[in-house]
């Protein structure tokens, strides 16, 4: 009985597990014909943004695994990065030297704030996602504080170019040519119809998902794995609860550290006081549309995830100004996409949880 | 019966709470490969004298025990459970510990995986070693064989049957090379009888290996099928101590419950009462409260009458005020003056003139943040219109606060409840004003028919006694019919005309509060009272 | 003396730490302003209007913190109901007063819709709510954006000149119903103080009412259901209900708080505007002394006028002193920190 059940579930519960995914597919079905791109300008596309992106969602696996949901406090990571960044360029430090010392420098910071940002979600169990959220904001308030008003003044820049007219302060906008796509070009490849690929990123990303899937076989993985299915086990089987989720966030944290500087090395230019703030929402938003939950995601969401993100970002508002002559139209379809996203992964995740509950009171009830 | 040095000997156990002495001189002794039963009512102390074994944290932030715990020859004092799993003592607690998601094999080795080298260790410490799946495997295998039984290692917890779940708890302690002694709480409550008997045959392995066990049930037939020896515990004392072979179901059921009744309970029986038109009566009531799961109760309760519920924690008596009062979903048939009423709809029992005091006093009796005040007339206001005062021709309902304080008021001062005054935040009150707050509000509703869920635990003597005859002067004074739940028999016994026994969550047996404890202890044990002693004895020797 | 220390700690753990160190710095800035050439006069009254202005939107957090459904980050829903009927009274285009009153007709009706389906999804994730509130309110506003596109408004002062269709992103009701509060009964003294006292007189008016409707029974149950839904239910009340009405009364007072801002701001924001419109709501509230899970008119008007204080004060003052404008980061610092402190003050006791 219970296995015919089974049977017939298992396609409707792989439809309804993937619901997200294959709406949009569907959709990019659709809108790619109206938009009118030739195959060529979207596999060069996707191919340039799944390796600027991927490693900024792949931040976001470990907390998931630790049960502590989506991590909006990866924004913390990328704002380490980005001071990092900073001071490469003015030390006019170049190549791929000048990413690794971006890194060097954004690590010690990324462990400072993961670390705070683990103790405050300590605080905060239960509610970590909108805890996460708020912080996020808070310490970009300090980050504002410090690159537009300490630097230059008590912090040492010395590049005129970085600095606001005003002679503190970072400018808004800040041209990183020293370290632009050279990671990107490192091992340059064309294949057909000139179409680049950034072998070297793809190389770091998929090394990183070794290590991943890795991790996940370690202790420490293990560990995640059993205190984010169940909090109060996992302490009384000894495993340190509080010390591991520090280290979850403290991974995710260091990771987009790094996300951030690939990310800003192939698009070339940093806006000072905003590419973190998008940097999160995006990851997220690709991350749930590659079929992720709040609690569960994989690898191939990842990819999957930017790859049908992206297509959507760059598809629309193309589509919009074919269908309607309004390309603002699908700009604004865009941001609603990511929003509503977010926002349904949210409301279905909790509903589910909520149905889980009374399912497993109902299967108590029929037991006898 | 192996002979020398006794695994676990414990000396004069005792233990107080708050000045409320649970444990007195407790001690017995244990051989190794010897198994023990340990039987008592709910609250005889039990998981007291576990938790004093098992170090658990509560003990030594209550103020610790007394008495002394002897491993092997040796005294010991844990400081917390990890202490007592070095020194070899593994628990089964009655809520499983068991991660979801997870395998067998996984759950088994729960933080004690085998584990290999790999160079990032030295970067990272320890648990950057990667998980050794086949080791494992293996140990998960062994464990599971060592106990005898059929358990799948690579099955999820979560699609395993209860009894799986059980002996993956199990394994879990075996694994422990360390483990000599294992206790199992109440293991047998969640599972079928043959899956019971499967676990008794794989703890009897057990024993015959050296590990020795101790067995906390209610199953006086399994105590007798699997124990060497038990201990009965009463009222935080050992009533008694005896070999299983030269005792029998009935014995030990009187040793359980054989109190003497007190004094205060005779005059309360002495009077003749006289009660009227049947005025609640259920039919095949079932209700879904989890942990006190309700099957199939019909009962009949008289007007003025004050019928009491009793049973072992677990068994459903809890459930069924519960259920009446729409708090739990519930199903079957409710007549109030016999007239059915509608299930699963609070507001529509509260219209028929019955109201609820909740065992659950901080979780669904009391607004703890706000005031005495709102906490006893917020029922009465929402369901009465009471303390309501309308304006604008009735087109708006304006809290009358004046009659709010008054009535709040005059309840302090019936109900002596302790207090700075109507607006004090319940959640600064004793937990026997709190009780009296939660009395109070259920009167300010003037009910017929007052349910009442444990109106006395965790609150002192004083407050107690003053509850007990609070209720039996609103009974006499107002006509007012109460059921009251409770797990202490003797209170039952002491205020109640008539107790209903509910096992397993359906009614074992209906008595008149007069009748001997022992009849009671039977009952709650689930043997059904039709049944002469002698036929107990005759299934016993069979 | 030992007392004394008693006392002030007792204080100080009551009202929390930033808490104090806010008004401290509030307190040294209006002290700073006079050393450093800020007219006293002017910062005040500029304040107090601004008191007025958020005062409603303000406001719009209680009905849902004392039902239990968490600080509403929502809020946008409400505001663009709010827009909605600000746009449509200008298109009708009537002016003064009743262009206003218009605005209003329009504009609860449509919140009354909005918080009822906002309530039945935030019935059904209880204890996530503010996450999911939160970007509710960011996909109703991007969903917004593209309908302000689409709509089919027509009055030449709210469309885009060019293609003649799709609403602007900043409309001014100067010539409708600009001050249609503010201009009533207002006090002037001197050149730079001055109050108006009709927008007072109607942020009181929505107190009393929210106020009144805490003291009926309805509003009794619905305190109930905040503090202990458990509790609630037993007494045979209908706890997604009284959830509901909340969130009703928190999307229009939402609604009405915007159409507030705009008659003294004298502008309509349309698109992105409301985007991050809530935050500052909620920190004011915070700030005032709420928690998640109560709130008082007291923490509306004291939290409303200690957070604007700060948003006056800052660029005079600190911009006078330190010849930069700091506002901005104190902005998010304060309001966001105020947030967190309020989120991890007290961890989840209940499930």
């Amino acid at each position: 009985m219970a296995d015919k059940n089974k049977g017939s579930m298992s396609l409707k519960n792989i439809l309804a597990n993937n619901a997200v995914p294959i709406i949009f597919i569907g959709l990019s079905a659709i809108a790619i014909p109206i938009s009118g791109f030739s195959a060529n300008y979207l596999i060069q596309e996707m191919l340039t943004r799944l390796a600027r992106n991927s490693f900024l969602v792949l931040s976001l696996l470990i907390p998931i695994l630790a049960g502590m949901g989506l991590n909006f406090g990866m924004v913390l990571g990328a704002m380490a990065g980005q001071i990092g960044l900073i001071f490469v360029t003015d030390w006019a430090v170049t190549g791929v030297y000048g990413m690794m010392l971006a890194g060097l420098i954004g690590t010690p910071i990324a462990i400072v704030l993961g670390y705070i940002c683990g103790a405050v979600l300590n605080r905060a169990k239960g509610r970590e996602m909108v805890t996460s959220y708020i912080l996020g904001f808070f310490i970009n308030g300090v980050y504002q504080l410090i690159v537009l008003y300490t630097m230059g003044r008590l912090i040492p820049i010395s590049n005129p170019q970085l600095v606001l007219s005003r002679g503190y302060g970072i400018r808004n906008a800040i041209n990183l040519t020293g370290v632009r796509h050279v990671l990107d070009n490192l091992i340059p490849l064309k294949i057909f119809n000139n179409i680049d690929v950034p072998v070297a990123t793809f190389i770091l990303i998929g090394f990183f998902c070794i290590l991943i899937i890795w991790f996940r076989k370690t202790k420490l993985g293990q560990d995640m794995r059993a205190l984010g299915q169940d909090m109060k086990v996992a302490e009384e089987a000894g495993i340190p609860v509080e010390r591991t989720r520090i280290i979850a966030i403290l991974i995710s944290t260091i990771l987009a550290c790094y996300g951030q500087i690939i990310f800003l090395q192939n698009i070339g230019t940093m806006n000072t006081y905003n590419s973190h703030e998008q940097a999160g929402m995006f990851a997220i938003a690709a991350i749930l549309i590659g079929g992720a939950s709040v609690s569960r995601a994989t690898i191939t969401n990842v990819f999957v995830g930017v790859v049908l993100f992206h297509l959507m970002f760059v598809v629309s508002p193309m589509a919009g100004k074919e269908l309607i002559g309004q390309a603002q139209l699908g700009e604004y379809f865009r941001v609603f996409v990511s929003y509503g996203i977010i926002a349904l992964a949210l409301v279905l995740h909790a509903w589910r949880r909520m149905r889980a509950k009374a399912e497993a009171r109902r299967s108590l009830r029929g037991e006898e | 019966m192996p002979e020398g040095v006794p695994l676990l000997k414990m000396e004069n156990i005792g233990k107080e709470y708050f000045g409320n002495r649970v444990l007195a001189d407790v001690s017995f002794s244990l051989m190794p490969g010897e198994i023990l039963g340990l039987v008592g009512e709910n609250g005889a102390g039990k998981s007291t004298l576990m938790n004093i074994l098992f170090g658990m944290s509560v003990i030594e932030e209550t103020g610790g025990y007394e008495g002394r715990i002897i491993i092997d020859g040796e005294e010991k004092s844990f400081k917390d459970p990890f202490d007592a799993l070095e020194a070899g003592i593994g628990m089964v607690h009655q809520e499983f510990s068991l991660i979801p998601g997870f395998t067998a094999t996984e759950n088994i080795l729960l933080n004690r995986e085998s584990m290999k080298y790999n160079p990032l260790v030295e970067v990272f410490g320890d648990r950057f070693k990667t998980l050794d799946r086949t080791d494992m495997n293996r140990r998960a295998v062994k464990a599971i064989d060592t106990l005898g039984v059929s358990l799948a290692p690579d099955t999820l917890i979560s699609e395993m049957p209860v009894g799986h779940k059980q002996f993956t708890e199990i394994a879990r302690e075996i694994d422990r090379k360390k483990t000599k002694l294992l206790v199992l709480d109440e293991p047998t409550a969640v599972l079928a009888e043959s899956e019971a008997q499967v676990l008794i045959e794989a703890l009897k392995k057990l024993a015959c290996q050296g590990i020795s066990i101790i067995f906390i049930s209610h199953r006086l037939q399994e105590i007798i099928d699997l124990c060497d020896k038990l201990v009965v515990l009463r009222d935080g004392r050992v009533i008694q101590e005896a070999k299983t072979g030269e005792t029998n179901v009935r014995q030990i059921a009187s040793w359980m419950v054989g109190r003497q009744i007190s004094g205060a309970a005779d005059a309360a029986q002495e009077k003749e009462r006289k009660f009227g038109e049947v005025i609640l009566r259920t039919q095949n009531l079932w209700v879904d409260m989890p942990g006190e799961t309700v099957r199939d109760v019909s009962i009949e309760v008289r007007q003025g009458e004050i019928f009491g519920l009793g049973g072992l924690a677990g068994q459903g008596k809890v459930g069924i005020s519960n259920g009446i009062m729409g708090l739990y979903v519930s199903g079957g048939k409710v007549f109030v003056r016999g007239k059915e009423i509608k299930l699963n709809d609070p507001s529509s029992s509260l219209m028929e003139g019955m109201a609820f005091v909740s065992e659950d006093r901080r979780g669904v009796g009391l607004l703890l943040e706000e005031g005495i005040d709102w906490n006893i007339t917020f029922t009465a206001m929402q369901v009465q219109e009471k303390f309501i005062s309308h304006l604008l021709g009735g087109l708006i309902k304006w809290r009358d606060d004046k009659a709010v304080t008054k009535c709040t008021e005059d309840y302090i001062k019936a109900l002596e409840i302790r207090c700075t005054g109507p607006k004090q935040r319940a959640v600064e009150l004793s937990g026997g004003n709190q009780q009296k707050v939660c009395l109070a509000k259920a009167f300010a509703v003037a009910p017929e028919i007052l349910f009442v869920s444990e109106p006395t635990r965790g609150i002192d003597v004083g407050a107690k006694k003053l509850v007990l005859d609070t209720l039996r002067r609103v009974n006499e004074e107002t006509g007012t019919t109460i059921i009251m739940t409770s797990s202490e028999l003797e209170e039952l016994r002491s205020i109640c005309d008539r107790v209903a026994i509910i096992n397993e969550g359906r009614v074992s047996g209906i008595l008149p509060a007069k009748s001997p404890a022992e009849e009671f202890g039977l009952l709650m044990l689930g043997h059904v009272v039709e049944r002469s002693p002698d036929e107990i004895l005759a299934e016993r020797c069979r | 003396m030992i007392r004394m220390k008693e006392k002030l700690q007792a204080f100080i753990e009551n009202a929390g730490w930033p808490r104090i160190i806010i008004g401290l710095f509030l307190l040294s800035l209006f002290i700073a302003a006079p050393m450093v050439g800020v007219r006293l006069d002017a910062s005040l009254s500029d304040t107090l209007v601004r008191v007025g202005m958020n005062g409603v939107l303000v406001l719009a957090m209680v009905p849902m913190i004392q039902s239990g459904c968490g600080l509403n980050f929502g809020l946008p829903l409400g505001i663009i109901a709010g827009l909605l009927g600000a746009v449509t009274s200008i298109q009708i285009g009537i002016q003064g007063s009743i262009g206003f009153l218009i605005a209003m007709v329009i504009a609860v009706p449509l919140a009354v819709v909005f918080g009822w389906m906002y309530g039945q999804l935030l019935n059904r994730v209880k204890g996530d709510e503010m996450m999911i509130a939160t970007y509710v309110g960011f996909s109703s506003v991007a969903l917004m954006c593209m309908a302000w596109l689409l709509l089919p408004y027509t009055s030449p002062t709210m469309i885009w000149g060019y293609g003649g269709s799709g609403l602007r992103t900043t409309i001014s009701v100067e010539g409708f119903w600009f001050s249609a509060l503010s201009k009533h009964l207002n006090i002037r003294i001197g050149e730079f103080f001055y109050l108006p006292i009709g927008m007072y007189i109607f942020f009181a008016l929505m107190i009393f009412l929210v106020w009144g409707f805490f003291r009926t029974k309805t509003g009794t149950a619905v305190t109930a259901v905040g503090s202990n839904p458990e509790f609630a239910r037993a007494s045979g009340i209908n706890v997604d209900k009284m959830r509901t009405i909340s969130v009703i009364l928190s999307t229009v007072l939402g609604a009405i708080g915007i159409l507030v801002y705009e008659q003294s701001f004298g502008f309509v924001q349309l698109y992105m505007g409301p985007f991050y419109m809530a935050f500052p709501a909620v920190a004011a509230i915070l700030l005032g002394g709420a928690s998640v899970n109560k709130a008082s008119m007291v923490n509306v008007v004291v939290g409303t006028f200690l957070f604007q204080g700060i948003l006056t004060m800052t660029p005079s003052v600190i911009n006078s002193v330190m010849q930069t404008d700091m506002s901005e980061v104190i902005r998010i610092i304060v309001s966001n920190g105020m947030i967190l402190y309020a989120l991890t003050r007290k961890v989840m006791v209940k499930r």
